[in-house]
């Protein structure tokens, strides 16, 4: 059985919150600390269960594979893709440079 | 105030098809209810009234041209986590405020199809992770039958809309409980489909496996209509059921003898309210009188079902929101950036709010080297067994039956600092998302405070309706349905 650590350090959580691309201030990381731990804390009830022979549920229904008739169709108009964009010029998104 | 914002409906349908009474009028009155209560619940972010009252002058002239079609004219909000062109959605965040969808979601361009007048956009916590519209980014919804309550969630602002006669019905959207349980919570009906019954394409994805819209109404037979119109295959979703979709409005009737109902007693565990407890097993009986069997089952992995929930549906979500970037569409972070990286960092860690933090957290971590087998493969596992609960009790019974929520509306503030306990107020509704099967709620019942209390009846993949008629009769027999809040 897969023995899981059920309290995450303060290092631990910077390092999710970095590998999820939140920006998370000092205060936060000790709230999520803890909150993070009591919630893996309580789900780890789970590996009390043998599942060694269950296979995962990947999707509850029976299809796959689904394919579609390959026929060609309308597309978003560039103007509408770039609408909702926080900066746009000359048909694509601008972002700030970065060095 | 008019009473035909308080009309159910299928019986708004038969006043529009008699000509007794026109969709501007019927529209009018609900906007009138919105402005004379929305101060005090706070169902919605957007109001459309003016192409609402649009869309009813046209529904009007289609019916003065002999035209008609299942919801001609007839106003209904929606949830904001659902595209509607030209109309703002937000789901809830501030990472998506201003953003604009291009595009209809499938089934809003199949409500429009079926005359439906669209009157705004409803309140949601963020991303439709929570329980009781507390994490909406803008504020919180509050309960019609008590405004120092919440109205559950996430689909809060639809289930308070519908409860307090600001639409004639509302579109929610259910991932582990988002349906349902602020239905139970708010006195209204509310449905989860079959996984797949209904087509997830414009719908802002939260988790995939699990996600799916489904109708919030005053009854069964509102719900019947709502879902006949939004159900079907799909192309533009793969995972949409090729099945053809029933008439579940011609299959109502009020004969439940010989079903056979399963009655598992994990549902009726410590921390369900007595309550909750009494008017469920009442209800049980009032099946029971109308000729049904109750029979007991076992779901024996139901203790779990929150442990898996809250592995599968973050990990799935910590993959779905990681679009937000602030490049293409949203928010964006002010000033300059050393990376990339920074870019995306401050865009979100300003964008999100607490809830959707953590839960990103918590599914990266899942899905994290060293992790993914401890935790998201085992929930995955886990997640089978919970499905084979399921298996095993519908080959002896028709329909599952059960509380849909522990308890009645708590207050607002009460549980947002134990992120936990809020998840427990979803403990009965997880386990049919994850097995992807239906489920109703129907109201069954008050407490000695006067709120609302929901029974759930879950039936096999595809059987919905089987379980709009066992509403239904339960729902003739005793007339809960009927009773409103007074605001």
């Amino acid at each position: 059985m897969i023995t899981t650590p059920t309290t995450l350090t303060r290092d631990d959580v910077a390092h999710i919150a970095a590998l999820a691309h939140l920006d998370v201030g000092e205060a936060e990381l000790t709230l999520y600390q803890e909150q993070l731990s009591a919630i893996l804390d309580y789900a780890a009830r789970l590996q009390t269960l043998d599942t060694d022979a269950i296979p995962p549920t990947a999707s509850v229904l029976p299809l796959r594979t689904v394919l579609r008739e390959d026929e060609p169709s309308s597309t978003l108009p560039t103007e509408d893709a770039l609408a909702n964009a926080p900066a746009a010029r000359d048909n694509c998104f601008v972002v700030p440079p970065v060095r | 105030m008019s009473d035909l914002c308080d009309l159910t409906l299928h019986e708004a349908l038969s006043a529009l098809r008699c000509g007794d009474i026109t969709s501007v009028a019927l529209t009018q009155a609900v906007l009138e209810r919105i402005l004379a209560v929305d101060n005090d619940i706070r169902a919605y972010l957007t109001l459309t009234p003016e192409a609402a009252l649009e869309q009813a002058e046209a529904a009007d002239a289609a019916r003065a041209a002999s035209q008609d079609a299942p919801l001609l004219g007839i106003p209904i909000a929606l949830k904001d986590n659902i595209s509607t062109q030209g109309i703002e959605t937000t789901a809830g965040s501030k990472i998506l405020a201003g953003y604009v969808p291009p595009y209809d979601a499938a089934i809003v361009r199949k409500l429009k199809a079926a005359g439906a007048i669209i009157l705004g956009k409803t309140n949601l916590d963020e991303f439709a992770m929570g329980s009781s519209t507390e994490n909406s980014a803008f504020f919180p919804t509050r309960n019609p039958w008590d405004v120092t309550r919440v109205p559950g969630g996430s689909s809060g602002g639809s289930a308070a809309a519908v409860a307090a006669g600001e639409a004639l019905a509302a579109v929610g959207t259910d991932t582990g409980g988002s349906v349902r349980q602020p239905a139970a919570l708010c006195g209204v009906v509310g449905v989860r489909p079959t996984y797949g019954r209904c087509s997830r394409y414009g719908l802002v994805a939260f988790a995939s496996s699990l996600d799916q819209p489904g109708p919030l109404t005053r009854d069964v037979t509102d719900a019947a209509l709502l879902l006949h119109v939004m159900a079907g295959r799909d192309p533009q979703d793969g995972t949409t059921w090729p099945a053809p979709v029933p008439d579940y409005v011609a299959a109502l009737s009020l004969d439940v003898k010989g079903l056979r109902i399963g009655v598992p007693h994990e549902y009726f565990a410590a921390g369900l309210q007595p309550a909750v407890e009494r008017s469920v097993r009442e209800a049980l009986q009032v099946f029971v009188a109308l000729g049904a069997e109750l029979v007991d089952v076992h779901l024996p992995h139901t203790d779990y079902a929150l442990s898996t929930y809250y592995l599968v549906a973050p990990a799935e979500a910590s993959a779905n929101l990681a679009r937000y970037d602030g490049v293409r569409y949203g928010y964006r972070a002010d000033g300059s950036f050393e990376t990339i990286g920074d870019l995306y960092a401050r865009t979100r860690g300003a964008g999100f709010g607490p809830e959707v933090q953590r839960r990103i957290m918590l599914g990266t971590y899942c899905l994290s080297a060293g992790y993914y087998d401890a935790y998201y493969l085992k929930a995955q596992k886990v997640r089978t067994l919970i499905k084979g609960d399921f298996d095993a009790a519908f080959a002896d019974v028709d329909l599952i039956a059960g509380p849909t929520s522990p308890g009645t509306a708590f207050r607002l503030g009460e549980r947002t600092a134990d992120p936990l306990q809020m998840y427990l107020a979803d403990i009965f509704t997880l386990s049919q998302a994850l097995a992807g099967i239906p489920a109703i709620s129907v109201p069954c019942g008050f407490d000695a405070d006067g709120l609302p209390i929901g029974l759930q009846l879950a039936a096999p993949a595809l059987h919905e309706a089987r379980m709009f008629q066992a509403a239904f009769a339960y729902e003739q027999a005793t007339g809960w349905w009927m009773r409103r809040p007074e605001i």
